[in-house]
């Protein structure tokens, strides 16, 4: 059994160790690129949403290395998400493919429950083998994303910013190898130091929030490397939402660590008063969070014609004008070009930095 | 007398009677915006967001033209779900939000959630707590529900007679019978979501255009639901969204109907159920042609007329054929 899964930003370092855990053969789809977005492009339904299509053409080039079996999550919507591994089932059984696919229906809160679908999914594992091999791939994904938060803070800051994405690059591919807990320590220790070590600039930092649909978030090559350009511009990106806090709240039911969430369905309200599926409630509460926070302002991403954030995106005007904070939305697709992406990021940031200028002076005055 | 407004747009075409009746033995007289017109689409492209639907973009023109009328009341409900364990669509499940956020002065709003996906105590005290709102006794309200179903189950026979929603809710109302469109020599299934297909100006008259066409057609809400709901078992995975699921199984069963010679399917761009369903059909259908169209707000009738034509004239070549090559097999 030669297993294979999607691609999302990173989750591909925590996914190899839970599988490479549970004693299976893992063949991990090669990176997204402008090859896999043409196979996703060309084989799925013409309107269904980009994640959709990324998936689609992740799975081809992955059976094409030999891959027989998918692993895949689902869901009972009401967002498309819970559907996509049906359609994708279809699609690439109609392209003659052959393989298995196990599909994990998110257990609402129930921890034992997951614990035995991977159990079962694993080659002869014992439960023991299966709680520690979910620790360590736990371990894995905390790493890094404190590497992706220290990226995040220092990319607006560093001047040689290559040298940044270098160490950075280098040390997620020396965790994903890592099989240790104390190695990932090491690595994870090594190279926030080196991160830090780089000189930075004196620039003013502007400070955005991120919020929208969860993989276009994690998946940088879905909003065509925002957060990298943004950090560019001399923007520091905070985002709402992290794998480990989705998978806290979802599939551990807050079992892990404490959530934040109850406080940020919260701040939603009276915007948003009730669930809309994915993460629309929380993109207004993220945002209503940011503003009280004292971000300079909130930049809304999703693929297009993702229902919940439509929704959100349609009461978010009423957000940034009661909570003063200036929010843009971004809709990303396969027809997006990377050149009015870039304008338009630059545009937001200009207006961010002369209306933080006004208030400074009118401060000082 | 208190007067409540009501959108003509989404789920009106499924459950105004309901409402109506609902309404009016709560001693209000009930308001309703005029038929979709050219108005109505402006105003709803100018207020809702460009990337939504244009069913939703015509709700809000709709929500918009009621404000300016003397009401007391808008009716905005909030339909999550209408059975166990299924959705509509996220957008159905934050509307209200989602016109308070981008109208204001509205008048006050009356927000009905209704939400069945677990059991049915919260949609008995959303119809309590709109009882109170017109000073109503604790029961007095759950009645008036009552009989509003009733009256619903009224209007859903007519449907099944093979009037659209809309006509059916003209007649319930009172209209005359229209005269029974024909002759026909084509029979084709049209599908779509209840509020695209029957809005003349959504579908572009796609109802009208094939009857005169010489179609007869067959409308999901024909179909009997436990027919409907054995077939849409047949797929491995339970389709979560209520239209969506209907429309599965719908045309799962029309394609078993010998009587039908091909199936259409309206979608509306921009819509996420339709987005996975049209496509999801489109791979089951193996023995009946199957058109799958997809509108908005920028589609041009003429160009959908020719697309029409072109279907049915596609049904009537094959019919001759294949009734030649009968005739010579066994000639
Ligand atoms: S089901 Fe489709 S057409 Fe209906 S509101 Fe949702 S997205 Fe729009």
């Amino acid at each position: 059994m030669k297993v294979t899964f999607p691609h999302m930003g990173n989750a591909c370092i925590t996914i190899n160790a839970l599988l490479k855990g549970l004693n299976l053969e893992v063949i991990t789809p090669p990176p997204i690129s402008k090859k896999t977005f043409e196979l996703g492009v060309k084989y799925s339904p013409e309107f269904a949403c980009l994640p959709l299509k990324l998936n689609v053409g992740n799975f081809i080039e992955a059976l094409e290395k030999g891959a027989d079996t998918i692993v895949m999550a689902g869901g009972w919507g009401p967002c498309r998400f819970g559907y996509y591994a049906q359609v994708e089932r279809d699609i690439l059984k109609d392209l003659g493919y052959e393989f298995e696919i196990v599909i994990l229906e998110a257990p609402d809160h129930q921890v034992s429950e997951l614990v035995q679908q991977l159990k079962s999914l694993g080659n002869n594992i014992s439960l023991w083998k299966a709680i520690n091999t979910i620790h360590f791939a736990w371990m894995k994904l905390q790493a890094v994303e404190t590497l992706e938060k220290e990226l995040e803070f220092c990319l607006p800051r560093v001047i040689d910013k290559s040298l940044l994405q270098k160490i950075y690059q280098t040390a997620l591919q020396d965790t994903d190898a890592a099989c240790s807990r104390k190695k990932i320590q090491q690595i994870l220790h090594q190279a926030v130091l080196e991160m830090r070590e780089i000189p930075q600039s004196r620039q003013q930092i502007i400070k955005i929030g991120l919020v929208g649909e969860i993989y276009t978030i994690l998946e940088p090559s879905s909003n065509y490397h925002l957060i990298d350009y943004m950090g560019y511009l001399g923007v520091e990106v905070t985002r709402a939402i992290y794998l480990s806090d989705w998978i806290n709240d979802h599939l551990l039911g807050g079992w892990i660590k404490k959530s934040h969430n109850r406080h940020i369905i919260r701040s939603s309200q009276p915007y948003i008063n009730y669930f809309v599926g994915g993460h629309g409630q929380q993109t207004i509460g993220y945002t209503v969070d940011f503003a009280r926070r004292h971000y300079h302002g909130v930049i809304q991403i999703a693929p297009l014609t993702c229902m919940p954030e439509i929704v959100a995106h349609s009461i978010l005007p009423r957000v940034s004008e009661a909570e003063n904070i200036p929010v843009m939305t971004m809709y990303f697709d396969e027809h997006a070009g990377e050149a009015g992406i870039q304008t338009r990021l630059e545009a937001f940031v200009d207006m961010l930095r002369r209306k933080n200028r006004r208030q400074d002076n009118s401060k000082e005055a | 007398m208190k007067k409540v407004g009501i959108a003509r747009a989404l789920f009106y075409y499924y459950y105004y009677p309901l409402w109506k009746t609902f309404f009016q033995e709560m001693g209000a007289e009930v308001l309703l915006s005029r038929e979709t017109n050219k108005l109505t689409i402006q105003n709803g492209i100018d207020l809702a967001v460009d990337e939504t639907c244009f069913p939703v973009k015509v709700y809000y023109g709709h929500v918009q033209e009621l404000c300016r009328q003397n009401i007391d009341y808008l009716f905005l409900p909030r339909v999550v779900s209408i059975e166990p364990r299924s959705y509509i669509c996220p957008k159905f499940m934050g509307l209200p939000d989602m016109i308070k956020a981008s109208m204001l002065d509205l008048p006050p709003v009356i927000d009905m959630v209704i939400d069945v996906s677990i059991n049915n105590k919260m949609l008995k005290r959303e119809i309590e707590r709109i009882g109170k709102i017109f000073g109503r006794r604790q029961g007095n309200a759950s009645a008036a529900y009552d009989h509003g179903l009733a009256e619903l189950e009224k209007c859903r026979a007519l449907s099944r007679q093979g009037f659209t929603l809309r006509e059916a809710v003209k007649i319930w109302e009172g209209d005359p019978l229209p005269p029974l469109p024909g002759p026909f020599d084509l029979n084709i299934g049209l599908l779509g979501h209840g509020y695209s297909l029957y809005d003349p100006v959504i579908s572009m008259n796609i109802v009208h255009t094939l009857r005169e066409m010489g179609c007869r057609l067959y409308f999901p809400e024909m179909l009997e639901m436990e027919d409907i709901e054995r077939e849409a078992a047949t797929l491995p995975k339970r389709v979560f969204w209520t239209l969506g699921r209907k429309m599965v199984g719908s045309s799962l069963q029309m394609e078993k109907d010998p009587r039908i010679d091909g199936i259409i399917y309206l979608a509306s761009f921009g819509c996420g159920p339709d987005s996975m369903i049209g496509e999801t059909i489109e791979r089951k259908m193996k023995d009946k042609v199957y058109m799958l169209l997809t509108v908005d707000e920028h589609t041009g009738e003429a160009g959908l007329h020719t697309r029409l034509e072109a279907f049915c004239d596609m049904l009537r070549r094959r019919r001759s054929i294949s009734h030649e090559s009968y005739l010579s097999s066994h000639g």
